[in-house]
């Protein structure tokens, strides 16, 4: 590589600045007056870490006190934290202070060798590695090199099969619900069943399937069964045949798992009737069955097919006809 | 406007507003209740209503139209019951200054007694719900706080933020944060679904899960600082903003100050 | 000799006969470090990892990262008698009951914060001043690979504590796996164990967040200062500074001093902030379940950026052959960061290409004395930084009364608007900086002050400008581009005549700069 910069003529290196002598270097009052703040600044850290210890053993933990701007404080935590803060600081400070003013400044210049390894070693080592791959004659044993190659093939497999136990293959588990037809529609919390009557227009509830006797709730089925439930004016809706047959005088039931990435979609605004999710800001028109009208997500979230038992309660008339939550590969959208 | 002025300072008005907005709300109250329950005194009703229907005619009609039907930028008023017009119009969100995306949270533009006469007139349109009267919101009585923490998150958080400080909604409208806010209005925006909130029916959070939802409210309001200052309560935003500002700015400037050479 | 020195000497003489370390203790004493408030910016990121690793021991005393369901009965009156998994349950009890552990757990999430900044910084540091440049392109990488790691590894450790926002995180994770074709529902389950949120997720993710990652962490972080050690620090041009050798303070006293100091100040600092502003106020957050959701859910602000291009991404899947594919997410959540994060490591490769320079470089570039490349790190910031704000687009808006509507379509379009037009107004900005720094060497400093000349004109006196700075200011090389005729000597077209194009149009426009003032340009000057 030609450097171009040299064919124009470079201005002459100076050399370094000369050196200038600090106060302290050159006044002994200041050596003297360098050295004081340093010991103040160790002192200071000293008197901090006894705020600690005193705060630790003497201030009790339900102790507010109010300071300005930041309103009441815990003086336990404040006290703790500021001791340790300070007691730190004022080390350091002191250090560096101690390193600036009073240990020697002079710069050093260290000289740098270049990277490369000089040829004889580099040929060498070339000569050394041929000559040992000659003797081992991995060339000419092709017999070994061969099942080597089987060893190390099926040596690399053992490592990713045996973390196969970490948890269960995923069956169709993605695509159902505990949701069966018939079963009520429950508040969260309260597990109370709802009557249709209990909405009105412009009301919203947050539901789950209604559990069976002596069972319990599991994470894994709260993260797929949310259903919430909106009320509107029946002439509202403008809903195909088959998505206006699933809800119950006004009541229409949507998972509350987003069809994004799974966030519970409860944001429910009563004038415009949308839907937003707070993660992602994905927003769904409820009027038009959860059609997504904003944002990332790519399909309307699922709706439940809802009526009413012969006590009046509402119950799925079925599972949900679609998997619910983010999407998947496995996942048959059509 | 300027008659009713002109009333208000005759020296008998003020006692006689008393008297008559004590009358709106049990009246207001009693027909809420839907009990057939005849008033004892059906005229001093009747004024209360009159009274609210002169506010309603000046104030609100230019909007919601002469007999509440609503119109083209306001909703009808039928069936909206009391409740909604003490939320309303005691927290200062109607009469709206201007036409913005919602009504905001300001100083009332009504008084008590004429809040309590508005509310009567509507209530008397066609019944809806009532004023919650103050022994409905003993919520330190009735609550359970962390009840109520458990319905907030499943019920509000979405909206309001999990500490209640209010959150964005879609096209610049937003959930105002709850802090400072009366039980008696956390509870009727509750029951009336004001703006974009919806509906939460007695049926479907209880009368008693209300209150204990205002309980953990008003408890996360007066929440200590237990780990320093907020920072407003908005979650990692603030936090990460802090730390390259106070925190990694601060260690540069301190990194400045330990590369120069001491004088 | 005074009995201190003397028990020094033979503790002294006591190790050297035993693993015969003077010699090379004796050579890296002598070892200098040249002095430069950015060079303290690495240090910052190893002192808050050495914070990290004391105060997450002190954490990991008391957290239980199991999943199984408690009833809390702690002090925290707003949780009593709320069913929640131990592991949020025994951070509550680290943040109430254990007496300094509210401090330690703002300490351990203000200094991953912080080495998380300082990362970035550092990495910026480095890029902007060319210091990736060969021999050290070894370091950039393991670099980007501690970089990459602390992304991980933050994920990890805000979700530990099985709160409703880091439930949320960990859903979000989960589909975020569920997306990848093919493999990911499987990958997603058996990390989880099973369906998310699963039962053995926490337990595995805290092996991983205090063993294998830190254990990483620390191998790397020791490869990355060794070489840095070995290769000796670069330095940015001076007088008497040149590419053969480096000019600073020696380590022993002055930079052990200053260094320890500075490690304090890191931790009084992070201390200082964890007493006075609250972080991850779990307790306020509640337990996690996935029915529940906290509106303005973020994640930690190093995770923003991706966030807010999962936001902003248009509503893309694909249906076909009864399969998914998810470009909604794996367009902003993998592909995006894989493009980002292979091109940067990559980066001093492809610099390379483009100027044919194979050279070993220790003298540092001054920012717009490399305009192109200084141009594509702003290009990348901005394209970072409409992300990052977009991420927070729920906040910006209820704060400054806007609509998340518009702050998403504004990063949208910004997205691909702004970054292009960064780098072309940085490269201009570059290219005036370097037009003032020629300037200032020709002409000398405007002092402010006016002389009235003879003929009666006004002028404004020039300072001139010392040697020193002089040098600076025109030590800088200014490589030519390369360039590739199409055919060789005897007239036949070069094989990969696309290749050599592409590349000497980048070297062109790598090359672009104002010519530097030469020694001849001075001397004409003088004899005006």
């Amino acid at each position: 590589m030609s450097d171009v910069s040299k064919e124009i003529e470079q201005l002459q290196d100076p050399g370094a600045a000369p050196h200038v002598l600090r106060h302290a270097d050159t006044d002994p009052k200041a050596e003297k007056r360098a050295e004081r703040q340093v010991a103040i600044l160790f002192t200071l850290s000293g008197l901090s870490s006894l705020l600690l210890i005193y705060s630790y053993v003497f201030v009790a933990t339900d102790v507010f006190i109010f300071i300005p701007v930041m309103g009441d404080q815990n003086a336990h935590q404040l006290g703790l934290g500021l001791g340790m803060a300070f007691s730190l600081l004022f080390l350091g400070m002191g250090a560096i202070h101690w390193a600036k003013t009073l240990m020697p400044e002079t710069e050093v210049v260290n000289y740098r060798h270049e990277f490369r390894s000089s040829d004889e070693d580099r040929d060498e080592l070339v000569k050394t590695v041929k000559h040992a791959a000659a003797e081992v004659k991995l060339g000419r044993r092709s017999l070994i090199k061969r099942s080597l190659g089987f060893s190390l093939g099926l040596f690399a497999l053992p490592p990713v099969l045996l973390l196969r136990d970490l948890g269960p293959l995923p069956k169709k588990l993605l695509e159902s619900t505990s949701w069966k037809a018939g079963t009520r529609l429950v508040t969260d919390p309260g597990n109370r069943p709802i009557l249709a009557s209990d909405l009105e227009v412009g009301a919203v509830v947050q539901t789950l399937p209604a559990l069976a006797e002596g069972t319990e709730r599991l994470l894994s089925d709260v993260a797929k069964d949310p259903v919430l439930l909106i009320r509107l004016r029946p002439e509202d809706f403008q809903l195909t045949p088959e998505k206006l047959a699933m809800t119950h005088d006004g009541i229409i039931a949507f998972s509350k798992i987003c069809s994004h990435m799974g966030c519970a979609v409860a944001l429910y605004e009563q004038q415009t009737k949308h839907l937003l999710c707070p993660c992602h800001q994905s927003t769904f028109d409820v009027t038009r069955g959860a059609k997504v009208i904003f944002g990332p997500a790519a399909r309307p979230l699922p709706q439940l097919d809802i009526t009413v038992d012969d006590q009046g309660y509402l119950i799925a008339r079925a599972p949900f006809s679609e998997p619910v939550g983010p999407s998947f590969w496995e996942r048959n959208s059509q | 406007m300027k008659r009713l002025s002109r009333y208000r300072r005759h020296r008998a008005a003020a006692p006689f507003l008393l008297v008559l907005a004590l009358l709106a709300i049990g009246t207001t109250f009693n027909v809420a209740s839907a009990t057939v329950k005849q008033s004892p005194s059906s005229y001093a009703r009747t004024a209360a209503i009159d009274e609210g229907k002169q506010i309603f005619l000046k104030g609100c009609s230019s909007c919601h139209g002469l007999n509440s039907e609503g119109g083209a930028i306001a909703p009808s008023l039928i069936g909206v019951g009391a409740a909604s017009v003490d939320f309303q119009v005691g927290t200062g969100r109607m009469p709206m200054a201007d036409m913005s995306t919602q009504a905001m949270r300001k100083p009332p533009v009504y008084n008590a007694e004429q809040t309590a006469a508005l509310a009567a007139y509507v209530a008397s349109l066609a019944p809806g719900p009532a004023i919650p009267t103050d022994s409905v919101l003993n919520y330190e009585r009735d609550g359970n706080t962390a009840e109520g923490g458990e319905l907030f998150r499943n019920n509000c958080a979405m909206c309001h933020n999990f500490a209640g400080q209010g959150g964005a909604l879609t096209q610049g409208k937003y959930a105002p944060t709850l802090m400072g806010v009366e039980p008696k209005y956390i509870y009727e925006a509750l029951i009336t679904g004001p703006q974009s909130m919806p509906v939460f029916s007695d049926k479907t959070v209880t009368p008693a899960e209300k209150l204990s939802l205002i309980k953990w409210i008003k408890a996360a309001e007066n929440e200590p600082n237990l780990g320093g200052a907020t920072m407003g309560r908005i979650g990692p935003v603030t936090e990460g903003l802090l730390a390259w500002v106070l925190g990694l700015g601060v260690l540069i400037g301190i990194a400045v100050w330990l590369t120069t050479k001491a004088r | 000799m005074t009995t201190a020195e003397q028990r020094l000497g033979n503790a002294a003489n006591f190790v050297d006969e035993r693993i015969g370390a003077a010699g090379w203790v004796k050579k890296s004493l002598n070892k200098v470090f040249p002095d430069h408030w950015s060079f303290m910016l690495g240090e910052v990121c190893m002192y808050s990892f050495v914070i990290l690793l004391l105060s997450g021991t002190f954490l990991a005393l008391w957290f239980d990262p199991s999943q199984r369901d408690v009833i809390y009965d702690g002090v925290y009156e707003p949780l009593k008698g709320i069913k929640m998994s131990a592991a949020y349950a025994s951070t509550l009890d680290i943040s109430f009951e254990i007496r300094g552990g509210l401090l330690m757990r703002q300490i351990h999430h203000w200094a991953a914060n912080i080495f998380m900044a300082a990362i970035v910084a550092h990495l910026l540091r480095v890029f902007f001043t060319g210091a990736f440049r060969k021999p050290r392109e070894f370091n950039w990488i393991l670099g980007i690979l501690l970089l990459t790691l602390g992304f991980v590894e933050g994920l990890f450790g805000y979700s530990l504590p099985d709160d409703l926002l880091s439930g949320t995180g960990l859903r979000i994770t989960s589909a975020i796996i569920q997306a990848i074709p093919l493999v990911g529902t499987y990958v997603s389950f058996f990390l989880f164990g099973g369906e998310f949120p699963g039962v053995g997720f926490l337990p595995r993710i805290f092996t991983l967040h205090i063993l294998l990652i830190p254990g990483a962490f620390l191998a790397v972080i020791t490869i990355h200062v060794m070489l840095v050690w070995y290769q000796k620090h670069t330095q940015f041009p001076g007088p008497g500074r040149t590419e053969k050798n480096v000019v600073g303070h020696p380590i022993l006293p002055v930079y052990m001093a200053k260094a320890g100091g500075f490690f304090f100040i890191v931790f009084g600092i992070i201390a200082f902030l964890s007493a006075v502003a609250s972080i991850n106020p779990i307790w306020l957050y509640g337990p996690y379940t996935p029915g529940q959701i906290s509106a303005g859910s973020q994640p930690d602000w190093y995770m923003g950026w991706l966030d807010g291009l999962v936001r902003m991404s248009p509503p893309l899947e694909t249906h076909a052959f009864g399969h998914t594919i998810s470009w909604n997410i794996m367009i902003p959540a993998l592909i995006v960061p894989g493009i980002v994060f292979t091109g940067m490591a990559f980066y001093p490769f492809i610099e390379s290409w483009i100027t044919g320079d194979k050279r070993e470089h220790h003298l540092l570039d001054r920012p717009r004395n490399v305009p192109n490349r200084t141009a594509l790190g702003v290009m990348s910031i901005t394209f970072v930084m409409v992300a990052l704000i977009n991420g927070g687009n729920d906040i910006f808006a209820t704060n400054f009364h806007l609509s998340i509507n518009e702050i998403m379509w504004f990063s949208r379009i910004s997205i691909f608007v702004l970054p292009p037009l960064a780098f072309v107004i940085t490269k201009r900005l570059c290219l005036s900086l370097q037009r003032a720094d020629r300037d200032l060497v020709l002409h000398g400093l405007e002092t402010g002050r006016l002389v009235r000349m003879p003929s009666g004109e006004f002028v404004e006196v020039h300072a001139p400008i010392s040697d020193q700075k002089r040098f600076i200011l025109t030590s800088h090389e200014q490589a030519p581009a390369l360039e590739f005729s199409a055919t060789d000597a005897r007239g036949v077209k070069r094989p990969g005549a696309i290749k050599n194009k592409v590349r000497s149009r980048l070297s062109k426009a790598h090359a672009v700069g104002l010519p530097k003032v030469s020694a001849e340009d001075l001397k004409e000057i003088e004899h005006h």
